[in-house]
């Protein structure tokens, strides 16, 4: 670096920069919150049942194995969109899906992966499938890019 | 070691360590559990076992920074710790509750530590990296805090230098930063994009600081290039880290609800994420080029060169090859994020801390010049061994995740595999994963074997001309 790019300078470029860049994503994220998300993560219908859902989603650690919206781990299928790939896009269908699916974990299928039995009763069933049903339909710029997640 | 409290940084780099090895185990655990899918089923399911060692991590790099701080903090300010008995108290505090908490995720079922640590009262849990009982989230802040409290409190009564200033910022950054992590709404929408703010600003963001910080410190002493030099370079480097790493968390916010103009900023700021970890690497070699004195401690100085080319290798480069949204719609949450994520911890923040273990260790054992010749060479055996299969873990890890985007997401609905179907026909690129995981464990192991070697400590140095008063 040139001798007239001093020591003082650089320290001004990273405290202008930072505290710049710091006040524009507060701006981005009150507009992203306040603004935008309303519209886009379908909060009109988030129940009581769907946040009991995320909860007991979070209590058996499922992102543990699986990803939700693509985050989480990667051992198992993708399940923001698994009320359109296992459930056709209808509740019924998909609550009894999710009862059948729980019941028969885990396979005991030798060398396969195994999901453990979570000891859920129906209605903890129907509040999970609600969460998933619910964040299916959060706007999420359309990923995955096709079914399977 | 010019301060005796400086030695209370010894229990923090040894438990470190100890957890950095039970971190390789579980990874190996799972790097099976990829291919065995029922090993040690149902005693240890990959939940389990991926929270363990996601956690460990986590636990460890903070061991770890907080050990370089109380070695170097009181050396900078030119005073002693304020308190070596408060950190010895966070020490065992810390440690008993990081060894409880991984022992609860072992051992009790984790639907029922939700339900005995009171989760429903504030429910934190069951979130990525965010796995630990709310009340071990209470205690993380608690240690933090009082930390901080005896690192201010020693910083203020001395020489306020810059390396202490930016690594001050960040830890101070981590500890704020923490407080999302007690945030949890209902909708998953607003949870996930606060998750960010602990999850991406600790490690895009203040952790930088950390590292850079960190690297500055042991440049000076290895090196003796004039301070004022190294200052600004850090500042330069930082500066860039911030720069483009606070707008870069819209990479994050593509695809969980966020609107779509975050496909441009986290697109256009992500991308110029690499440049801060490219700035380290002819920071480092830089000041190496211009050293005024040899040190001795060559494995020090390959950990400090190291850390800079692995971090840009893995947080830059192989950052960027995802970073972009229109290649990102198809690789988010592949086996490339995998690979990436992997290589960009080691790279940046668990080498940063082997190069400051690898520096003050041996001065805290009494070996101010470092370790004998064959304890430094095998530890150098150690470092490549870990790098190398690290690099290997990496490019199997991408052949993987290229393979399940071209036949997972690429193809349309009904034509492109299942998940599952998918896994089956990447497995041999998993199988050639645990190997190099073998391989790592291997060179873990000789790292460690490198600090029992005895021999005569390094003998003073040369010097090449006038070192500074500093180093």
């Amino acid at each position: 670096m040139a001798e007239r790019f001093t020591k003082s300078m650089a320290r001004n470029i990273y405290l202008g920069g930072s505290a710049f860049f710091v006040l524009l994503f507060l701006a981005l994220t009150f507009d992203t919150q306040l603004r935008a998300m309303p519209e886009r993560d379908n909060r009109d219908e988030l129940t009581e049942q769907v946040v009991r859902g995320k909860h007991l989603w979070e209590e058996n650690n499922c992102v543990g194995c699986h990803s939700i919206m693509g985050e989480g781990a990667y051992f198992a299928p993708e399940l923001a969109n698994v009320f359109d790939r296992r459930g056709g896009g209808d509740t019924e269908v998909f609550k009894a899906y999710m009862k059948a699916w729980m019941n028969a974990m885990p396979t005991n299928i030798p060398g396969r992966r195994q999901m453990p039995d979570f000891n859920l009763s129906d209605s903890e069933i129907e509040d999970l499938a609600a969460f998933l049903e619910w964040t299916s339909k959060i706007d999420d710029n359309g990923w995955p890019p096709n079914i399977e997640g | 070691m010019k301060y005796e409290s400086q030695r209370v940084a010894m229990p923090y780099f040894i438990f470190a360590l100890i957890l950095f090895a039970g971190q390789i185990v579980f990874g190996l655990i799972l790097g099976l559990q990829y291919v065995v899918g029922d090993f040690l089923f149902p005693e240890i399911p990959f939940n389990v076992a991926r929270m363990v060692h996601t956690n460990l991590l986590i636990v460890w790099l903070l061991f770890g920074f907080m050990g370089a701080t109380y070695y170097m903090v009181p050396e900078e300010a030119q005073t002693e710790l304020h308190s070596p008995m408060l950190a010895w108290i966070l020490f065992w505090v810390f440690a008993a509750a990081g060894t409880l908490t991984i022992l609860g995720y072992l051992f009790v079922d984790y639907a029922t530590l939700a339900e005995v640590t009171m989760n429903k009262l504030l429910p934190t849990m069951g979130r990525e990296f965010l796995e630990q009982p709310t009340i071990t989230k209470i205690g993380i802040a608690v240690v933090v805090v009082a930390f901080l409290y005896n690192i201010a409190m020693t910083a203020l009564k001395g020489r306020k230098t810059v390396v202490n200033i930016v690594l001050i910022t960040g830890l101070v950054g981590l500890a704020v930063l923490w407080l999302f992590s007690f945030y949890n709404p209902g909708n998953l929408a607003t949870d996930k994009y606060f998750w960010w703010f602990v999850v991406h600003l600790w490690v895009e963001g203040v952790w930088e600081l950390i590292m850079g910080a960190i690297l500055a410190y042991v440049l000076i002493k290895l090196t003796g290039v004039d301070r004022e030099v190294i200052e600004k370079w850090l500042y330069v480097i930082i500066a860039m880290a911030l720069i483009t790493g606070i707008i870069g968390t819209g990479h994050h916010f593509f695809w969980i609800g966020p609107p779509e103009y975050w496909l441009w900023l986290g697109s256009v700021f992500s991308a110029l994420e690499p440049l801060p970890f490219f700035m380290m690497v002819v920071f480092a070699f830089n000041m190496i080029n211009r050293r005024r004195r040899n040190h001795p401690n060559k494995a020090a100085m390959l950990w400090a060169m190291g850390t800079t080319v692995m971090a840009f290798l893995g947080a830059g480069v192989w950052g960027f090859l995802h970073t972009l949204a229109p290649v990102n719609w198809y690789t988010h949450g592949s086996q490339i994020t995998a690979a990436h994520g992997h290589m960009a911890f080691y790279g940046a923040y668990v080498m940063i801390v082997l190069t400051i273990i690898s520096y003050a260790m041996p001065i805290m054992r009494g070996r101010p010049y470092g370790n004998s010749n064959t304890a430094q060479i095998v530890e150098m055996w150690g470092f490549w061994l870990m790098t190398i299969s690290m690099v290997f873990i990496t490019l199997f890890l991408t052949a993987a995740g290229v393979l399940q985007v071209w036949l997972q997401r690429i193809p349309e609905s009904g034509e492109a595999l299942s998940f599952m179907a998918g896994q089956d026909q990447i497995a041999l690129f998993y199988w050639m994963r645990f190997v190099a995981g073998a391989f790592f464990m291997a060179g873990l192991v000789v790292y460690f074997g490198s600090f029992f070697i005895k021999g005569e400590a390094s003998p003073a140095e040369e010097v090449r001309g006038p070192a500074t008063a500093d180093a």
